[in-house]
């Protein structure tokens, strides 16, 4: 199978372009804008580890070395589309529109977090797994019967895949044939349970086959790649041709969570490695050096005026009015029920009692 | 009932272009039981359609295509199928709103066949009010007739929320009913005053009360005055006729058909001690299903809240 579904590059670890045909396509705005959003979500995750480790936010959950899946493909949607993320995935929804100070409440724990901005088309991240699989499924259903030209992505890892949302919502959509791309971001571990205790296939990719739709496998650290392949994918769905599944082949540096600890079940030389090798933005520098595109001023500047703006989130984000214990009880139906209304009431009663 | 039912889907799909029908079988086939007969060729296979048989995945598409500005129906064949989209349901569906502060919401039914009596083959008949009474966020609705059927599913269609809509199967069939031919709604969260009554108040809903009904008749004869209310939802939940009616008779009878502990019954008989405890003079007797997994048919009558047990109750109430 890993001949039928070999990892496609478009640019390759020494930063090449192996693919001629997408030469013209590769313009210096494009690899430009690419380079900007990999260093502010790089930049961004890097800063919310520190800021967990400072208790100045919760549990959080790191992407680095996955940029390249989630700017690229998040790149090639467009204004209407929607987007169905998992607690991983902040780096795509920021790409999309979601404002670091959103993120970053979240992670701080707030429901401010999960809303998204005006006209966005984000869906909250899904933290139980593949669940929200059935949902963009129905959701592109919804885009086919209103005859739009609007598509849907949905993230998911390699763990997903061992769930039954995951081919239940391959099978709606390959049936009822609506347009939506399963991106799945193959990080190869699942907490720390390796993707060969995960499934015997060789491949993510393969198991399209048995739905009938496209299975693409892909190098996620390629930014090209996977904004290339994403925006084909896009487009046959916007035409009518239906869903695909793509295997963004990548691998996190880091821990799960920031309460884990992965060396515990994984040789950490393994993420050296890499980071000397297919790291996703030292590929896109030497692409850029080669193209004579790098310019050292510019890329201080790139990471100064993202360095800027995360700092202006945080600071946001930490100037925000203390949580209003209302949260916990509005918004669960459009008119609260008796019970949730006498609690909220009661439970108010009885704060301003305590509090004199 | 399975008539109103039919009724109910068809007006409001005239109504409103957004409301669809999705489930197994319920296309050609009508549904297993005929609830959705005729819709597929009146309304076509745009609004009417057929899944895979994937429970989990009928109730998360069902999400998906709510988020996107529909209102599906959905079915799920059998209600003790429904295990199979329990997250969906309790984790997915019903946080939707909450989850996102209002920004996306989840206007679905979910209406099931549940219920005993029918000699099903196994986990055809169980009756799970009570899981979804406990995961908040959802709605519970169970008709005992077809008049309520028709208003109630109405209601539900029109509801901004997702709601459980579940349907005794033994009743589908079972009592003719004069159902008005125009659309009306029932507001959720009214019980019904089946009969009105002095002596003692038997609280039940969906399967149970056309049977708790008939007894209470007889009753009369015995000189029981017993006060019959049929809760009709559980979520919301219409507490002021339950403490009035406790205030009255001052005994509480609860049948329902789900088992016993931890059934809604419990719930009931605690918010009845939180509220009227000083009205009542007999402890609250509960007439339900045993603790034990729904048998086999050739004994789900002894199972079942018979009539038997019933009437045994309510002499004991009478005894204080």
């Amino acid at each position: 199978m890993e001949s039928q579904f070999p990892i496609i590059q478009i640019m390759n670890e020494q930063g090449c372009i192996v693919r001629s045909e997408y030469r013209e396509q590769i313009t210096k705005e494009l690899v430009m804008t690419m380079y900007r959003h990999l260093i502010r979500t790089r930049m961004f995750d890097r800063k919310c580890i520190s800021l967990q480790r400072q208790g100045r936010i919760g549990t959080y959950v790191p992407y680095e070395g996955q940029e390249a899946c989630q700017v690229g493909s998040a790149l090639a949607l467009r204004d209407g589309d929607w987007m169905f993320p998992t607690y991983r995935d902040h780096g795509a929804m920021m790409t999309f529109g979601r404002s670091l100070t959103q993120t970053l409440l979240y992670w701080k724990g707030r429901t401010e977090g999960c809303i998204p901005p005006e006209g966005r088309k984000i869906v909250p991240p899904s933290v139980p797994i593949a669940t929200q699989i059935p949902h963009a499924a129905g959701t592109a259903y919804a885009e086919k019967r209103k005859g739009t030209k609007n598509a849907v992505i949905v993230y998911f890892g390699d763990g997903a895949t061992s769930e039954g949302d995951f081919h239940e919502g391959l099978n709606f959509a390959s049936v009822f044939n609506v347009p939506v791309v399963f991106f799945n971001q193959n990080n190869q571990y699942a907490i720390s349970v390796p993707i060969t205790r995960q499934m015997k296939s060789k491949t993510i990719a393969q198991k399209a086959m048995a739905y009938d739709i496209p299975g693409i496998r892909i190098d996620g650290n390629d930014i090209f790649v996977v904004y290339f392949e994403t925006q084909q994918a896009l487009e046959r769905a916007r035409n009518g041709r239906g869903p695909t599944l793509i295997e963004a082949v990548t691998w996190r540096y880091g821990a799960h969570t920031t309460s884990d600890d992965p060396s515990k079940y994984r040789d950490q030389e393994e993420s050296k490695r890499r980071r000397e090798t297919a790291d996703p933005i030292k590929r896109m520098e030497r692409f850029m050096q080669q193209e004579g595109w790098w310019d050292e001023k510019w890329a201080n500047q790139v990471q100064e005026e993202a360095s800027v703006e995360i700092e202006q989130a945080v600071a946001e984000m930490e100037r925000y009015p203390k949580a209003n214990p209302a949260d916990m009880f509005d918004y669960v139906f459009a008119q609260p029920t008796w019970t949730i209304a006498e609690q909220k009431n009661a439970y108010f009663q009885w704060k301003r009692g305590i509090e004199g | 009932m399975i008539q109103a039912i039919n009724e109910a889907m068809r007006q409001e799909m005239e109504r409103d272009e957004r409301v669809i029908v999705l489930g197994e079988d319920v296309g050609k086939n009508g549904g297993v039981f005929r609830a959705t007969d005729g819709l597929l060729e009146q309304f076509g296979d745009c609004r009417v359609f057929d899944t895979p048989l994937a429970e989990s995945g009928i109730i998360g598409t069902s999400i998906g295509l709510a988020v996107n500005g529909f209102r599906p129906i959905a079915e799920i064949q059998f209600l003790g199928f429904v295990y199979q989209a329990m997250d969906q349901l309790a984790a997915q569906a019903a946080r939707l709103r909450f989850r996102s502060a209002g920004r996306f919401t989840c206007p679905i039914v979910v209406r099931s066949p549940y219920g005993g009596g029918v000699r099903t083959p196994e986990l055809h008949s169980d009756a799970l009010e009570a899981l979804f009474a406990h995961s908040p966020g959802l709605k519970i609705v169970m008709p005992s007739n077809a008049f309520d059927a028709k208003g109630l599913l109405i209601t539900a269609i029109r509801d901004e929320d997702p709601v459980l809509f579940l349907e005794p199967m033994k009743l589908y069939r079972a009592l003719r009913m004069e159902v008005p031919n125009e659309p009306y709604e029932i507001p959720l969260g009214k019980a019904r005053i089946v009969k009105e009554g002095e002596d003692v108040t038997i609280i039940s809903w969906g399967a149970t009360v056309p049977l708790v009904a008939k007894l209470a008749e007889e009753m009369t004869t015995q000189g029981i005055d017993a006060e019959v209310i049929d809760l009709r939802s559980l979520q919301p939940l219409d507490i002021d006729a339950i403490v009035r009616s406790v205030e009255k008779t001052g005994r509480v009878m609860i049948v329902h058909e789900a088992v016993k502990t931890n059934g809604f019954g419990a719930e009931i008989a605690a918010l009845i001690s939180e509220r009227a405890l000083f009205s009542l003079s007999a402890p609250i007797v509960r007439v339900t299903g045993y603790d034990t997994p729904y048998p086999v048919p050739s004994v789900e009558d002894e199972w079942l809240p018979n009539a038997a047990r019933i009437v045994e109750g309510v002499q004991t109430l009478m005894r204080y």
